[in-house]
């Protein structure tokens, strides 16, 4: 059990590219400081929030309880074949 | 450098101004707006200020302003407002300002008499003209009765060809009338004190009209002399308002005893009142009497009725020239009427083209006047001193301003600009931009930061709408806020302009950007809780699957997937909570779980944060004894302790595992807050769960948790004692120190006895203040003892409070949950062509719910619960917000606040 990589390089990757790469690259002017802060924080929360859900989801120690018409409608539309 | 990180370098400047150039200096700082001017005469009051004079004559000036404004709002011309900014006027032209709004004033102030004294005339000659026209129906009447009581002691049916002869005109207005005036008499009549049953109970056979009439007006006569024909009569003639008529009638009846005869009709068009030109109600009434006594009564009530009488003619040829006469002079009146409002009108548009402007130009005068009043005059009487607070890095442009002044004013000798050293704290100045400046605001509503302090307002930028999103999260709910906050952004300039006075919306609108990040971040925080209006999107196909048979789930209703075998992928969804939990039923508790446990981890990093801002505060102002003394302890006390915490969630979400073997099984998963407890309790002697070896989750556990939280503890006196210990041998220290010097001062280098000596007389000599420093010591022993508990305690209790979080967060998800099931469902149910129909007025009824409860309540709730988040448990780590806010001289502040409250 564990995490699969790509997820987590992609968002990773995308935080990073807007919280430590674009304060780089911002144009010079009084509010750069700023700027460069509402980035960074902005980055930093956001994976931060991302990566609690997706940690918390890595090793389910319970399974979600259904109801047996839930599990009929759930495997007609997202097309889960259920064995006979 | 303008960055709102910390506030504006500030220093203390005097000003000399030669008294020539001081108001053109001061017009062009008003201008910059970036001088905070100090009152250098406190003790004068404001009549016996320098410029009394001047300023009472810009308070007259922007009186007949507003006299003009009145006047023009009242005749509804459009004020034209170019938005342009006069510079305030020179002073020699503040006489041709007042010459100008004199002669506006006094040429309206005319016009308007001139106009209500013609309206009066106007008013007075229309009653005189209804009165003639009303009255003369009444006298026909009288003519008409006298015949037809004679014609009807022969045929009572030729009533009605009377009528007919009257034609209409006389049908509307006498005819009935008359049937009014029955109506009232019956009234009467059934008055247990009127006098009137008698007559009509003699004369019972008769119209009731017809004998109340004669029963009034020829009582007297009947009696005296019957069958002696009409007797002469007196009347007067009047108009009255008419909701007084009945009062009046009664009145007169009861004044009287019932010995006049009152007639009155209505004039159907309302009156202007010339004075308030308000339109009113009157009436015409006509009175007959007999004998004098009776008339000066009858006009003393008048009189007290404010009715207004008016001389009529007693023949019916008189009256009709005065008719005619009244007549032609209305219409002379009606053209002179009409020159005057031409001429008012003319007037009043030309102001209308400058009235702005004026306005602006005699704010910025009285503005300029009232600063001058706060400076101080020299001695020679040749110059101005003033001091003033700038901020450090735009001294240049200040000079650049006062040398404009000067070039304008065409003196000589340029203003001086001097720096002042000064012990008191500067005001507090962050350059905001309209960004900012709510964000700003918000930190303001606490406590402006003290001087130089760390400003929380860039860091409360993103934090404060990622918190709240956290409570918000809903993307449907955040989409809806974020597109009104966006039109509010994106029509700002034409929603700015149009100033309302309505609270709520200026709240709103000053606060866009704020919504418009809390909008973006909850449209973020919904993504990952994976809820739009308490729905998920199924975006990359769940991660869990059934792997059940038919046969099974026809037979049993709930069925649970087991994350250990194939029903679950193996690898989490990528991004958010998977789409499975929002349809299972057990969604909450596996949602609380979570949600609890991101609480604690954004809310302990938010304080770990707050702690660290507070380094930056001792490193700038210099006091390395706060870091060693209180930062160290109190950043290990809260890492050690609560960060631990954190850290055993993340190692609780790695190390157990649906298919891990036993240690460390699913079951065998400890509960955080239990272990928490445990460890702060020091309790080790618990035991396992069943078939779990043991309750740890990694080897040492014990140890470190008690190593932890030793150093946690040790903390606790480290922050109480340090700082004062460390403070009073630094006092005593300087003491010694300060006690040989002056041994050595005194007795010239002599040591050793002579030392030991005069270190007791030393203790003995000043003795005032050693007690002194005792007291500031013991006061700094308490000081820090409340610090040390708040910090203490606060960690517990702002820990828990960061729960908060999940709490808002659970009660919103579950909110729009019962919405959508309790209302919209039962829309979505109905199938037939009428379900369309139920489906629309359902949905209406879902969509107010959800924008007036969801959006906007809970909105609401949220913000205010991130509010104190931000304020308690963030700022109380490093902000102590004991300043006060720099208020510069600026036109700009002056003109919009002036104008805010003219409009009220």
């Amino acid at each position: 059990m564990g995490a699969s990589l790509l997820p987590v390089l992609l968002v990773t990757g995308f935080w990073g590219v807007v919280g430590v790469v674009l304060p780089c690259y911002l144009p010079k002017g009084p509010n750069r400081g700023i700027l460069q802060l509402i980035l960074m924080l902005t980055a930093a929360t956001c994976w931060l929030f991302w990566l609690c859900c997706y940690m918390a989801q890595m090793n389910p120690l319970i399974g979600p309880k259904l109801h047996n018409t839930t599990i009929l409608l759930m495997a007609k539309a997202w097309g889960n074949a259920i064995s006979t | 450098m303008g960055s709102l990180f910390r506030s504006e370098e500030m220093t203390l400047c005097q000003l000399f101004l030669q008294t020539e150039a001081a108001y053109a200096c001061v017009s062009e700082l008003g201008e910059l707006g970036l001088v905070q001017f100090r009152d250098l005469n406190p003790d004068v009051n404001a009549f016996q200020r320098k410029f009394v004079n001047e300023v009472r004559r810009c308070d007259e000036m922007e009186r007949k302003l507003r006299y003009l404004e009145k006047e023009i709002k009242k005749d509804g011309i459009p004020m034209l407002n170019t938005g342009e900014n006069p510079e305030a006027p020179q002073p020699r032209e503040m006489i041709d300002l007042e010459a100008t709004f004199e002669k506006l004033e006094n040429e309206l102030r005319e016009v308007n008499h001139n106009a209500e004294a013609l309206k009066r005339n106007f008013l007075e000659l229309t009653e005189l003209k209804h009165i003639l026209r009303k009255t003369q129906v009444f006298f026909d009447e009288v003519d008409q009765r006298e015949m037809y009581q004679s014609a009807q002691m022969t045929d009572p049916s030729r009533e009605e060809e009377h009528v007919t002869l009257l034609g209409e005109e006389g049908l509307r207005a006498g005819g009935q009338q008359s049937l009014k005036l029955g109506r009232k008499m019956e009234t009467f009549c059934k008055h247990p004190l009127g006098t009137l049953q008698l007559p009509l109970h003699q004369e019972g056979g008769f119209h009731p009209t017809e004998s109340m009439t004669r029963a009034l007006i020829t009582d007297d006569a009947i009696a005296r002399q019957p069958g002696a024909g009409p007797v002469q009569l007196g009347f007067v003639a009047g108009v009255i308002l008419r909701e007084r008529i009945p009062s009046f009638e009664r009145m007169l009846w009861r004044a009287c005893r019932g010995n006049v005869f009152l007639r009155q009709t209505e004039i159907e068009s309302a009156l202007e009142d010339p004075s308030t030109g308000d339109k009113v109600l009157k009436s015409v009434f006509i009175i007959f009497f007999q004998g004098d006594q009776l008339k000066t009564r009858v006009k003393k009530i008048c009189e007290g009725f404010r009715a207004t009488l008016y001389p009529c003619p007693e023949t019916p040829t008189d009256r009709r020239e005065m008719a005619m006469g009244v007549m032609t002079r209305i219409e002379d009146l009606n053209t002179v009427l009409g020159q005057t409002q031409d001429h008012r009108h003319r007037v009043l548009v030309a102001a209308a083209k400058n009235v702005k402007n004026w306005f602006i130009k005699v704010r910025k005068i009285k503005a300029i006047y009232h600063t001058l009043n706060l400076f101080n005059l020299d001695v020679t009487q040749k110059c101005l001193i003033a001091e003033c607070w700038v901020p450090l890095p735009e001294i240049e442009s200040i000079q650049l301003a006062l040398r404009r002044g000067t070039e304008r004013s065409g003196s000589s000798v340029p203003p001086i600009l001097n720096r002042m050293e000064t012990f008191e704290a500067p005001p507090t100045y962050n350059r905001t931009n309209k960004f900012t400046v709510a964000f700003q605001a918000l930190v303001d509503a606490y406590g402006v930061s003290s001087y130089r302090e760390v400003n929380p307002t860039p860091y409360t930028i993103i934090t404060f709408p990622f918190l709240f999103a956290v409570m918000f999260g809903d993307l449907g709910h955040g989409f809806l806020m974020f597109i009104f906050a966006a039109w509010m952004v994106w029509k700002e300039k034409p929603l700015a302009a149009k100033k309302t006075d309505n609270e709520i919306w200026n709240i709103f609108f000053g606060g866009r950007y704020i919504v418009l990040l809390m909008g973006c971040f909850s449209m973020y925080t919904g993504l990952i809780y994976n809820d739009a209006f308490s729905k998920s999107l199924n975006i990359f196909s769940s991660h869990w699957r059934v792997n059940y048979n038919v046969t099974t789930i026809q037979e049993v209703a709930d069925l649970q997937l087991n994350p250990s075998t194939s029903d679950y992928i193996g690898s989490p969804y990528p991004f958010g909570i998977d789409p499975v939990w929002q349809l299972a039923s057990n969604k909450i508790v596996y949602l609380n779980a979570f949600k609890m446990k991101i609480s604690i981890i954004f809310g302990v990093l938010h304080m770990l944060f707050g702690v660290a801002l507070s380094y930056s505060n001792h490193t700038y102002f210099k006091k390395p004894i706060n870091i060693y003394c209180e930062f160290i302890p109190q950043i290990v006390f809260l890492t050690f302790l609560f960060f631990y915490m954190v850290l055993l969630m993340f190692l609780k979400w790695m190390i157990y595992g649906p298919t891990n073997p036993l240690p460390t099984s699913p079951a065998c998963a400890p509960s955080i807050l239990i272990t928490f407890i445990n460890m702060v309790l020091f309790k080790y002697n618990v035991l396992p769960l069943d078939g779990c070896e043991t309750v740890f989750m990694f080897g040492g556990q014990a140890f470190l948790q008690k190593f932890l939280l030793l150093v946690a503890v040790i903390c606790i006196p480290w922050m109480l004692l340090a700082k004062p210990i460390q403070i009073m041998k630094k006092q005593k220290k300087r003491h010694e120190l300060l006690s040989n010097n002056h041994v050595i001062g005194e007795n010239g280098g002599a040591e050793g006895v002579g030392h030991m000596v005069n270190a007791n007389n030393i203790s003995h000599s000043p003795p005032a203040k050693p007690e002194e420093e005792e007291e500031e010591l013991g006061e700094m022993f308490i000081h820090q003892a409340i610090h040390t508990i708040e910090y203490v305690l606060g960690s517990v209790s702002h820990t828990a409070s960061y729960l908060r979080l999940w709490a808002l967060s659970l009660a919103h998800a579950q909110l729009s949950e019962v919405l959508w099931t309790m209302v919209l469902q039962t829309g979505l149910k109905s199938e037939s062509s009428v379900g369309g129909v139920i489906l629309w007025a359902v949905f209406a009824f879902w969509a107010v719910l959800t924008i007036g409860i969801l959006v906007f309540m809970e909105g609401l709730s949220a913000f205010l619960h991130t509010l104190r988040l931000h304020w308690v448990e963030f700022q109380s780590k490093f902000y102590s917000g004991i300043g006060y806010s720099f208020t510069p001289f600026s036109f700009e502040i002056i003109l919009a606040t002036a104008s805010g409250t003219g409009e009220d």
